[in-house]
């Protein structure tokens, strides 16, 4: 019955996912056993590009959770993302150990450069996976839950969300830049080397983080399909669309957008702290509000409000991105720019709405809901 | 429905929002006694004097400025009396209560323009609706039990969208609408119906049928009934209260009411 209602009353999330699943398989097998010369190689570069794609996705569905489900528009998700990321950096830079340029198995090389003599207080514990992997969780829901606490209590919403959310990782990109903040200033972190004792550019470790966020974005997936097939998601979309009456139904509104935003941070942070073994580094940019806009070019792109929507959002505008930098770098922002104006005008519901009014258009028009009756179903 | 889910109702253990029983021994569900409320040296309310009985269908008509509006906002809580005293039953004060509390405690308002969620389903839109538990991890992780879906049946019939249950509330026309609305305020098990204008803009089809509904749902609950369409009134009343200047001007059957020559001359001789 779970299962009907997370996937089979769920057409296009059940294409998607299982286009990542099967990615998921097929492709370690194709870089892994397959020998380099043969045209059916992966090279273990698009495995590591379909990895960050991958924590993109996962990204972007954090977004529509609360974009696309509760019309909470933030436009500083990247945060949450970066602190991710960062916690996952710290606990990679202490495996580097004594590898590092200046040989001190203590502390990293750019404390070394700035003559510290012991780790800050905030490095202690970074050394064991598991006490990262709780902050990788715990720094983001914090920051989401006090941050969330204040803006939803004093009734901040629409706009002045938005600009706020701005505002945090703007400030939180200008306090990581700073090099007394202990987290490598401007350079980050990098120069990794292993993760639970595995060489991080290995191929077979490459293989094994994609993996992992492919299982990672599926398990979210269906997390989030819980959360919005329950009556909580009926609440929240109730909420989206006349917020005063759903207050006068007697439900709290403040306590379901704090807890959405909160496990929507959560898995903003997840997919930071996948993305960062993959791409080896991790620095101030990553909280530049431009990260967090394009983001949300990504869901609006694929379709908020269907959650495989911001997957395909996700994966269609990286793709084009990688294609197109690689043509003309400058260009980039000017396309992103249009993107956002055309798809708001063109295409409101997105990549997967076009495929929708195609499809209307080839069937014949029937009068049946496209909402299957979801109370029937558990 | 079968024993025990009646007993329950009637224990009012399903609903937290119900403590104890409401006393209505001496009649009357609603007192309004002395009210007076004046905006800015306008008296909107002059001593207004009203009883509402159990189960009982009452239409309150009266000019524009008659004080109608004002009324149902201090029944609700919106609005505190300079003077006088609301009383729920006869224990309740209402007038120490907020909007939110009287809303639980079982006084239901539809406003004159519906207000709905359209991006759900009408099933959808009275299941958000029903007296349960309305906390965050509850809605996550319960569904609704077989006797609350039980009610939303019932209440589907009452409104007569049963059939459309897994529609779009969005893509119901303006009467169907106002329809599901009155059933939202249904699952929220009011003891009193305060309905503002339910026809205006209706069809005289939808006009018809609401009036159906209103006169079915009395009995249950007592049922307030605000309206300018005579006709309307007229096909559904069975006691009229006449508002004039923020008092009863009058009050009994239509006939009584427009046969009263004070009436006549305030408001339907106009």
């Amino acid at each position: 019955m779970l299962t009907q209602r997370l996937l089979l009353s769920d057409r296009g999330g059940m294409i998607v996912l299982g286009l990542i699943a099967l990615t998921a398989v097929v492709v370690p097998i194709l870089n892994l056993a397959v020998p380099a010369g043969s045209a059916f190689h992966v090279s273990t570069y698009t495995v590591t590009l379909l990895g960050k794609f991958l924590c993109y996705a996962l990204l972007a569905l954090s977004v529509d959770l609360i974009w696309g489900y509760a019309g909470i528009l933030s436009l500083g998700h990247g945060a949450f993302f970066a602190l991710g990321g960062y916690a996952m950096g710290m606990y990679l830079m202490r495996q580097i150990g004594d590898r590092g340029q200046y040989g001190n198995p203590e502390l990293p090389d750019f404390m070394v450069f700035l003559n510290w003599d012991a780790l800050p207080w905030y490095w202690q514990g970074f050394d064991m996976f598991w006490f990262a992997i709780l902050m990788v969780l715990l720094v983001p829901a914090v920051l989401a839950l006090v941050f969330g606490w204040l803006a939803f209590r004093s009734r901040v919403t629409g706009v002045y969300f938005a600009i706020i959310t701005q505002a945090l990782t703007y400030a939180l990109m200008l306090a990581f830049f700073r090099n007394e903040m202990g987290f490598g200033g401007n350079n980050g972190l990098t120069d990794f080397k292993d993760i639970l004792g595995f060489p991080i550019t290995a191929s077979s470790t490459r293989v094994t983080l994609f993996f992992m966020s492919a299982v990672m974005l599926i398990l979210a997936y269906l997390a989030c399909r819980y959360i919005v097939t329950s009556r909580m998601g009926r609440v929240i979309v109730s909420i989206r669309d006349a917020e005063s009456r759903t207050r006068f139904c007697g439900y709290k509104v403040e306590s379901y957008k704090l807890w959405l935003f909160v496990f929507s941070s959560i898995l903003a942070g997840i997919a930071g702290a996948l993305y960062v073994p993959q791409v080896g580094i991790i620095n101030p940019g990553e909280f530049s509000p431009l990260n967090s806009i394009e983001l949300v070019v990504w869901v609006a792109t694929g379709g908020r409000g269907t959650l495989f929507g911001a997957i395909v959002g996700a994966f269609a505008v990286n793709y084009g991105k990688t294609i197109f930098t690689s043509w003309s770098p400058e260009a980039w922002l000017f396309v992103l720019g249009s993107l956002f104006v055309l798809v708001t005008l063109v295409l409101p519901k997105g990549l997967v709405g076009l495929v929708g009014r195609f499809k209307r258009n080839n069937n014949t028009p029937t009068d049946t809901p496209a909402l299957k009756p979801a109370e029937e179903t558990h | 429905m079968n024993i025990f889910t009646q007993a329950r109702r009637t224990l009012g253990q399903n609903d937290p929002n119900f403590g104890a029983p409401l006393d209505t021994t001496h009649g009357p569900i609603l007192y309004v006694e002395g009210v007076t409320v004046s905006f800015d040296g306008f008296r909107a309310l002059n001593n207004l004097n009203l009883y509402v009985d159990e189960g009982e269908l009452r239409c309150i008509i009266g000019p524009n400025g008659a004080g109608k509006t004002t009324m149902m906002d201090v029944i609700t809580g919106k609005t505190k009396p300079d003077s006088g005293s609301v009383y729920f039953g006869q224990q309740i004060n209402l007038l120490e209560l907020s909007e939110h509390q009287i809303a639980r405690g079982g006084i239901g308002r539809k406003f004159q323009k519906p207000t709905i969620f359209e991006a759900l389903t009408v099933y959808e839109n009275l299941e958000l609706a029903t007296a349960a538990d309305k906390r965050v991890w509850w809605t996550l992780t319960q569904s609704l039990n077989s006797s609350q879906r039980y009610r939303i049946d019932e209440v589907l019939v009452q409104i007569g969208l049963a059939e459309l249950r897994h529609h779009n509330a969005g893509a119901l026309s303006h009467g169907q609408k106002q329809w599901l609305e009155i059933g939202m305020l249904l699952m929220q098990k009011p003891r009193v119906l305060l309905v503002d204008e339910p026809v205006a803009g209706m069809t005289g089809e939808e006009t018809e049928k609401t009036a159906e509904l209103l006169v079915s749902l009395a009995g249950d609950q007592s049922v307030i009934v605000v309206e300018h369409d005579m006709k309307f009134v007229r096909s559904i009343a069975r006691k009229v209260t006449v508002l004039h200047q923020g008092s009863v001007l009058t009050e009994g059957t239509m006939d009584q009411v427009q046969n009263d020559p004070k009436v006549i001359e305030v408001y339907l001789g106009e």
